[in-house]
């Protein structure tokens, strides 16, 4: 632990160095064409269809072949990409969508309407994870002409959460590929059929995928790469190795080791950054299970929050420049949702601690221990590991004795989400670009048993769920934000659950990329301006 | 001839111990908290809906109660039938197949490079017992065997790939080069030197002990006099008489540890980023993909009995007593 401290510090220094490179000047420079992008690509998914899962491993790959209807420009808004323009009406029943004319499928076969009608109908609102959700009410989609989509909805849909959503929710398949098939087992799932800047070439599976330039592509003389390759390495300190001995250029969503990131990010011939990352913040949870007495009066949970000093964590675990103390549920790089006016916090204050525990009755037995927890850490990610331990020693600190119960990532969804057999989880929870998406879940209340990152909790609080549902289908911009404001106070005061710390991914690139990094969810973008400079 | 009968009962009697390994590692798994589709939910960051999350159970065989599993794939396995794999979308089978030729390869390239030179290096230490060449060899060997794997193949990773660049620092072969004949050999042959060399050097240290031990303890039987009052020389001596009863020891090491080999060299292979069993079965369980990982089983199983089986017939060859035993 001392080693990953002294480590992180080093990466602040480094990040820190890398921000007044003049960036200016790499601008200037004309871009090359040619020349092959190489990815570290850490986890295998077991498909590379984003139209059917929703998950930066399958961005990394399929957002480079397969487009969505709209893609998030540099800064951060809803930026035409299948979908030229859109227009809701004034009752939020009706969005309609004019598409991009002239876009050909990798196999030839033109894109239009009936392919997004297809793509809606049968794997966004029955297959895609969150999609079901964004989706529940989409009723149907009309294709008046081969390049107008009308999506008609049952209830409300606000077009600001629609528009958010679909960048990681809406990209299209083909229709003449899926139709009639067995959805989840076609072929095409692993080897995809897209509009994007890459065409599917090959997937070695444990070894490589690659895809090389669309020559029809509809952005004209795009992309400049030939190639890219993604190879599959899954030890992290293997990774380091091949991106210093130059067979990796890029490592995305801090997959290597911080200890790693923070020598390369020293190394002139590297960038290790936040930079194109802003689009996927979270927030460390720290997860109460309330069918256990104790937790579920409000003193001790409150009493917990105050004995963790999370920026004394953030400082010495982790790093101030990818690293903050959390404040709700909505992290601040929200802009559009994250609240105006202070909300509930628990600052460390270990006195304040102590005296909630006294008053709640829990009193120092044998050896100073007022009860024991069990803390179940879920496994992805150096940072919850080293919080779980955070953790454990802060609550030693006022009487409170922590076992940490390690479990693989099957095991800790089964054991904290299905069977409950719990005290305290810590994990991530990842904001995607609105709270309606996958934020609110962990406070409403009537998932089903077993659904991971929902309330699971045990909790169930009315005006929460009022809050949320009517926040849903609210389609003034304005007042949607204070509804939201209402959540997260709602959610702190009442502490349903802790976000302590907000993250943003580290990326880490060779010097030689050109174009990279330049939109909020660049890692899951379509890379049709990236190039490699000589 | 005596020693077939003898290994076909051998062969016979290993059905039962195959059938106990399946299906102990069967209810072993069901053990482990959480199932393939919640392996699967983990890696889609959730947001999966409860008919969803029921359909993919049914899609994956699940909702039928544990006896009925094993059942349905004993019934499979009977008609030689894997099953299909969870992360794979394709039968086990293939994918085991798809997987073999690197594990092969690592798997044969080390044993080979650690039973050379564990003979050669085993047979000088004897010669030169407690002379300066013994402490060398048995103190390099003592340190391969005591260095953790991943480290030293992390290590030849620092030198040879990153700072020297003479060699590859991961992969099979070079990606999309197109290479073919003889180029392609070169390059698949530079690409396992370093996987090969650590994966080898444990097994070397291991196998130069025996060797050293085995040589001196041969060396000091009566016929080894005989032999020496004969008259011969001693490099006679050793390569006729002594290396070939001395070599016993080793082989039946190799019979025990091609099994290990196939399945420990997860280490390696993730270092190294080679497409190897060792990594698909760490998959299979960290996905719980029960068929995939049942089907490595069985291939290993397979695989161990059929080493075991040429080893006891090189046995007879080594030393015709054991053939012509209790006949």
């Amino acid at each position: 632990m001392e080693l990953t401290r002294r480590a992180a510090m080093l990466t602040s220094a480094a990040i820190a160095a890398s921000v007044n490179l003049p960036e200016a000047a790499l601008a200037q420079e004309t871009p090359r064409r040619g020349g092959v992008m190489t990815v570290h690509f850490a986890t295998e998914q077991r498909i590379l269809n984003p139209s059917l899962q929703a998950s930066t491993g399958v961005y990394i790959v399929g957002g480079k072949i397969q487009e969505p209807l709209v893609d998030l420009d540099a800064a951060g808004n809803p930026a035409p990409c299948l979908a030229e323009s859109w227009e809701s009406s004034a009752d939020g029943l009706t969005i309609t969508f004019k598409l991009r004319q002239g876009v050909t499928w990798h196999d030839g076969r033109p894109f239009t309407s009936a392919d997004v009608q297809f793509t809606a109908m049968e794997m966004w609102k029955k297959i895609l994870n969150y999609g079901t959700a964004v989706q529940l009410f989409l009723e149907a989609v009309e294709t008046p002409d081969a390049y107008t989509a009308v999506f008609k909805y049952s209830k409300p849909m606000p077009l600001g959460l629609l528009l958010r959503a679909l960048p990681d929710l809406g990209y299209v398949s083909p229709k003449h590929i899926y139709e009639g098939t067995d959805i989840r087992q076609n072929p095409a799932n692993t080897a995809p059929i897209g509009t994007g800047p890459f065409k599917f070439v090959q997937y070695e599976r444990g070894q490589f995928i690659i895809a090389e330039r669309n020559p029809n592509y509809w952005r004209p003389n795009l992309p400049y790469l030939d190639r890219v390759v993604w190879r599959v390495i899954s030890d992290r300190s293997a990774a380091a190795a091949q991106m210093e001995a130059g067979q990796i250029l890029y490592s995305p969503f801090s997959s290597l080791a911080l200890s790693d990131l923070a020598r390369l990010g020293r190394d002139p011939r590297f960038e290790v950054t936040t930079k194109g990352n802003e689009g996927n913040p979270r927030t460390n949870t720290l997860e109460f299970n309330f069918r256990n007495p104790i937790l579920a009066d409000i003193r001790v949970r409150k009493a917990l929050a105050h004995a963790i000093n999370i920026p004394f964590f953030i400082e010495n675990f982790l790093s101030p420049e990818y690293a903050k103390l959390g404040t709700g549920p909505i992290p601040s790089v929200s802009t559009d949702f994250y609240p105006t006016t202070p909300m509930p916090q628990y600052p460390y204050d270990k006195a304040a601690a102590i005296r909630l525990l006294t008053e709640a009755g829990h009193r120092p037995g044998a050896g100073g221990v007022r009860f024991t927890l069990r803390l179940t850490p879920a496994p992805w990610g150096e940072d919850i590991g080293l919080f779980s331990t955070f953790i454990q020693q802060s609550l030693g600190e006022v009487g409170i004795r922590v076992e940490i119960v390690r479990l693989d990532a099957a095991g800790f969804l089964r054991t904290v989400y299905n069977d409950w057999n719990f005290d305290l989880a810590t994990g991530w929870h990842q904001y995607r670009n609105d709270p309606a998406v996958s934020t609110t879940v962990w406070y409403r209340t009537g998932s089903p048993r077993g659904a991971p990152w929902t309330n699971q909790y045990g909790v169930a609080d009315a005006e929460m769920d009022a809050i949320i549902d009517s926040a849903a289908t609210e389609l003034d911009p304005v007042r949607r934000k204070a509804r939201y404001a209402d959540f997260v106070r709602r959610g702190n005061s009442e502490l349903l659950l802790w976000n302590p710390v907000e993250q943003l991914f580290l990326s880490a690139f060779s010097r030689k990329l050109r174009n990279h990094a330049n939109t909020p969810r660049w890692g899951s973008s379509s890379w049709h301006d990236l190039w490699i400079a000589p | 001839m005596r020693i077939l009968s003898l290994a076909g009962r051998r062969l016979a009697a290993s059905l039962p111990s195959l059938l106990i390994i399946l299906i102990g590692v069967f209810l072993l798994l069901q053990l482990a908290p959480g199932d393939t589709v919640d392996a699967l939910l983990a890696q889609m960051g959730g947001g999966g809906d409860a008919a969803t999350t029921a359909e993919l159970r049914r899609f994956y065989g699940l909702d039928v109660s544990v006896p009925v599993q094993l059942g349905n794939y004993l019934w499979r396995l009977v008609r030689l039938d894997l099953g299909f794999s969870a992360i794979y979308g394709k039968p086990v089978s293939t994918v085991i197949l798809e997987r073999l030729p690197a594990t092969l390869l690592l798997m044969s390239a080390s044993l080979s490079f650690a039973f050379f030179f564990g003979l050669l290096f085993g047979v000088i230490a004897a010669r030169r017992v407690n002379g300066w060449q013994d402490s060398v060899i048995s103190t390099l060997g003592l340190l391969f065997y005591a260095t953790p794997s991943f480290w030293f193949g992390l290590m030849a990773i620092v030198l040879f790939s990153v700072h020297l660049q003479w060699l590859p620092a991961g992969g099979m072969e070079s990606i999309g080069e197109g290479f073919t004949g003889f180029t392609r050999v070169m390059d698949i042959a530079s690409h396992f030197v370093l996987p090969t060399l650590t994966l080898g050097l444990i097994f070397l240290a291991i196998y130069l002990r025996i060797m050293r031990a085995s040589m001196l303890e041969v060396l000091t039987l009566d016929f080894v006099r005989t032999a020496r009052a004969k008259g011969l020389d001693e490099t006679r001596i050793i390569t006729r008489h002594v290396l070939r009863n001395a070599m016993l020891p080793m082989v039946t090491l190799i019979g025990l540890q091609a099994g290990t080999m196939l399945g420990g060299s997860v280490v390696v292979e993730s270092v190294f980023s080679l497409p190897g069993l060792g990594r698909l079965a760490y998959e299979a369980v960290v996905q719980r993909d029960l068929n995939t990982l049942l089907g490595i089983v069985f291939i290993s199983a397979l695989l161990v009995i059929a080493v075991n089986f040429l080893v006891d017939l090189l046995y007879a060859r080594l030393d015709p007593r054991i053939a012509r035993e209790g006949s």
